[in-house]
Order: structure tokens, then C-alpha cells, then sequence
């Protein structure tokens, strides 16, 4: 399925595991950026927006590398945007109990592969910053992407498919460590 | 030798470690890519299946505008094999490995990933007080091999000090390793694994476990491999049969009374490269 920002009620309906092509204005975002706009109000207009957990590398104004960083570490940093009204969150790795909580009848957690530093430097253009001063790795960067390939990994009806293959691995493991030690 | 020959030796040293991470950060082995290609063949969970097709296309997006493959460039793990007869000291031959790394930094370029541990100072250049790790054998070439670590990998790392009577609980450890790591580490995973020698051997011997090719394994790293795949974390810890792509294990003797088992996980892109340099 292919959507554009801003985002609206048709992002309710994707289910974890679908396939989407996302276009449209994306902000980059880890936990210093996080940090300050709780603290100073969100530098863009919110509404059905996307948040991008990435530190890209950065030369003369073009991205190099944009793959996603880690998602879990903003768990704690994540509800207040929401409420505000962003609509998308795009990481890796997945989010805890409380982001996924906060997304129902809201908002979507998406998967970018990760490493995957070139192929999303192909689908981006670089528009904008805010927060240059915390450095590269953590501004927020506004970019322009095309047809970027996600994966729905927490839907906005509870479905969360990092925890769903996590308790079947979990449960294989230990059969596997049965049978290993009959 | 002369000492103008000495320093075009040393620059030699320095041109190859650039070259070889270089190499490295931009295009991965052809085993590695083989591999990869083989897992999206077999693969039939759909969403695997598009996690795997979007790392194809990283690999020949990364190749095709010679930028880094991931943005975590790493730390440069370096080994060297040293002839008996090359001239260089050994303080000359560690100084132009730094530069070599320094070089790559500025060129490739690489993001600078080096910080004193506790203060979390950046070097700035990728270099610093033990890093990047250098790691020298006598062999019958001068050769200089890179292998760029990430941290998202070996930071779901893990080091077992077993009792001498749990050697066949090994193979459980190795697969606990993986399973407790889950998507973190960017699977599909290359598992290195270190059994025997001490504490820091086993460590260094599952690092160097991750140079050997992985398309070959005997039947014990295939079983291991196949138990890793049966838990059906996937590309990423979405999910399919693609946890793992390879599993490789080096041993040395240990002492009577310990077991060190030692297992390094490399995401996906499991990066290195060998130069030789003309003694």
C-alpha cells in the first residue's frame, strides 16, 4: 500500500506485517532531539506526521547514509508525540508496551531494514533542520523521501509483530532445548 | 635497508589499511553477498522476503555510489601476518596502521566512533588508547586485513566460563546467545564462536572466527545453524527462517578445570578485506 504525509485515518487500518511505500515529508529524530522537544515544544506543525529514529551522515547539504538507529531507546521519550498528533514512527528493533499502547486508534510503528544506509539515501532528499546544534547525529533533519520500503511492526489495533515472533521464539527455544537434553 | 625504502615500506602499510577498509565498508565479501542471495531464494515468509530484497539493494546501491554499506562504519578491528623478514619494527608498523585508519576516516568517510569509555570523549578520527585493535601472526605474506565491527552486533556479544562437564551444552548456549539478542543485532546474523583457551582467547578466537568464509561449515556448526534458523526470528526479528547465515567455530586447548565459550554476533553485513603489501 502506498501512503503520503501527512498522515490520516487511513493508516487505522494497516495490520503488522503489511508492506507500505511511504512518501512525503519524514523528520529524523533520536534522544537529544526527543529530550528538547519535550522541553520546547515541537518545531513543526505535528499533525499527522512521521518521526524517523536516524542519525544520518550528512556531506554538503546531501544524505550519505540514513539507515534507522535503534527505536527502543525512545520508549520513555515517545507518548507526548502521539498525543500531539504525529501519526507514524519509523526505527528498528521495535517499541516497549507503552509506545504501542499510546498508538492505538492513532498511530503506526513501521520497520526500516536495518543497515540499510544506502538503499534509504536513494529514496531521500534533504529539505531543511531544526536543532542544528545538537550536531548530525542528533537534529532534527526534514527530508523528502520517495516510495520508501517499511514494514507495519505495531499497528494501531495492538498488533505487534517484534513481540508476537519473539514469544514464538522463545517457546521454540525451549522445546528445541528439550528435545536436545531427552 | 635504506631509510628512504623503510618509509615507502611504512607508507605501504598505511595506503593498505586505508584500502582495505575501504574495501570493506563498501562491498562485502562474495561469500557473504552469496549467502545473502541464497537466504532470499529460500526465504517464503513474504515479509523476510522484502527485508531480505531491500539488503540486495543496499549492497548494490552502497557498491554502485561507493558510500558505506551501514552508517555504523564501526570500530577497524585490524589484523596483520608479518613475514620473518620484513624490516619494519613492530612501534612502526602499529603507527602506520593508525595512520592508515586516520586516512580511511577522512576519505571513505567514516562516522568517528571512537570515545574514551568513560568520560565518552570522541577522538574524532576513529583512532584512541588500544583502538583500532590490531592483532599480529607471522605468515608468509606482509598482508593487512580489516574487519569493520559495528556496535549493534557486538553489543548482544556474550562470553560463558562453562563447567568442563558442560561441553555438550554448548550448542544450547551458542543458540540462547542469539534468541536473547533477537532483532537488535541486524539479523540474518554471522555467529563466531570461540571454545577453549582463556577467558581473552576464547573472545579473539570468535572474532577471528568471523574472517573465516562462510561457505563452508562442518556438522557441528550446521547443526547449531539450523537449531539458530528453527526459532524463526527472521531478517530484523520480524520473522522467518532466516536468523542466521552462517555459524563458525575456532577452538584451542583450555585448561582442565574451565570451559570458555565465547560467541560474537555480526549483523548482516559481515564486512572485511585483505591487502598485501610487497615486502
Amino acid at each position: 500500500m502506498k501512503i503520503r504525509t501527512p498522515l490520516g485515518d487511513e493508516i487505522l487500518t494497516l495490520r503488522a506485517g503489511d508492506s507500505v511505500l511511504l512518501s512525503g515529508t519524514i523528520y529524523t529524530a533520536r534522544d537529544e532531539a526527543h529530550l528538547k522537544m519535550m522541553k520546547d515544544g515541537i518545531p513543526f506543525d505535528p499533525e499527522g506526521a512521521v518521526i524517523y529514529h536516524c542519525g544520518p551522515v550528512i556531506q554538503e547539504n546531501r544524505i550519505v547514509a540514513a539507515g534507522p538507529t535503534t527505536s527502543a531507546r525512545m520508549n520513555r521519550l515517545t507518548v507526548f508525540l502521539i498525543d500531539a498528533g504525529i501519526r507514524c514512527l519509523i526505527g528498528k528493533g521495535g517499541m516497549g508496551k507503552e509506545v504501542s499502547d499510546s498508538l492505538r486508534g492513532r498511530a503506526v510503528y513501521l520497520a526500516f531494514t536495518g543497515g540499510c544506509a544506502a538503499l534509504a539515501a536513494s529514496h531521500m532528499k534533504l529539505t531543511g533542520v531544526f536543532y542544528p546544534e545538537l550536531g548530525m547525529a542528533e537534529a532534527i533533519w526534514v527530508i523528502e523521501v520517495t516510495d520508501l520500503p517499511l514494514v507495519v511492526g505495531i499497528d494501531a489495533d495492538g498488533g505487534d509483530l517484534f513481540s508476537r515472533v519473539d514469544a514464538e521464539a522463545r517457546r521454540r527455544y525451549l522445546a528445541w532445548k528439550q528435545g536436545v537434553e531427552v | 635497508m635504506h631509510a628512504r625504502e623503510y618509509q615507502i615500506l611504512r607508507e605501504a602499510v598505511s595506503e593498505a589499511t586505508h584500502a582495505c577498509i575501504h574495501e570493506a565498508e563498501v562491498c562485502l565479501p562474495p561469500d557473504v553477498k552469496a549467502a545473502i542471495d541464497a537466504a532470499y531464494e529460500s526465504e517464503s515468509d513474504p515479509v523476510a522476503r522484502g527485508e531480505l530484497a531491500n539488503i540486495r539493494a543496499n549492497i548494490r546501491e552502497a557498491e554502485r555510489l561507493d558510500i558505506p554499506l551501514c552508517q555504523d562504519t564501526g570500530i577497524a578491528v585490524i589484523y596483520l601476518t608479518v613475514p620473518h623478514s620484513c624490516p619494519l619494527h613492530e612501534r612502526d608498523l602499529i603507527d602506520a596502521v593508525y595512520d592508515g585508519v586516520r586516512r580511511a576516516t577522512h576519505s571513505v568517510p567514516l562516522r568517528p566512533n571512537a570515545v574514551e569509555p568513560v568520560l565518552r570523549q570522541n577522538s574524532g578520527d576513529n583512532t584512541g588508547v588500544g583502538i583500532p585493535p590490531i592483532h599480529i601472526s607471522e605468515g608468509p605474506d606482509l598482508t593487512v586485513t580489516a574487519l569493520p565491527k559495528g556496535a549493534g552486533s557486538e553489543n548482544v556479544s556474550r562470553i560463558g566460563m562453562l563447567l568442563p562437564s558442560q561441553s555438550g551444552e554448548i550448542p544450547a548456549f551458542i543458540v540462547e546467545t542469539v534468541l536473547m539478542a533477537g532483532g537488535r543485532p541486524c539479523p540474518p546474523v554471522v555467529v563466531g564462536v570461540g571454545i577453549g583457551g582463556t577467558f581473552d582467547l576464547a573472545a579473539s578466537l570468535a572474532k577471528e572466527a568471523l574472517l573465516l568464509p562462510i561457505d563452508t561449515m562442518d556438522e557441528y556448526e550446521r547443526e547449531i545453524l539450523n537449531a539458530i534458523n528453527s526459532l524463526g526470528i527472521g531478517p530484523m526479528g520480524l520473522g522467518g527462517s532466516t536468523t542466521a547465515l552462517a555459524v563458525k567455530v575456532k577452538k584451542a586447548h583450555c585448561h582442565t578445570a574451565s570451559l570458555p565459550v565465547a560467541v560474537n554476533i555480526q549483523c548482516w553485513a559481515c564486512r572485511r578485506a585483505t591487502r598485501k603489501v610487497s615486502v
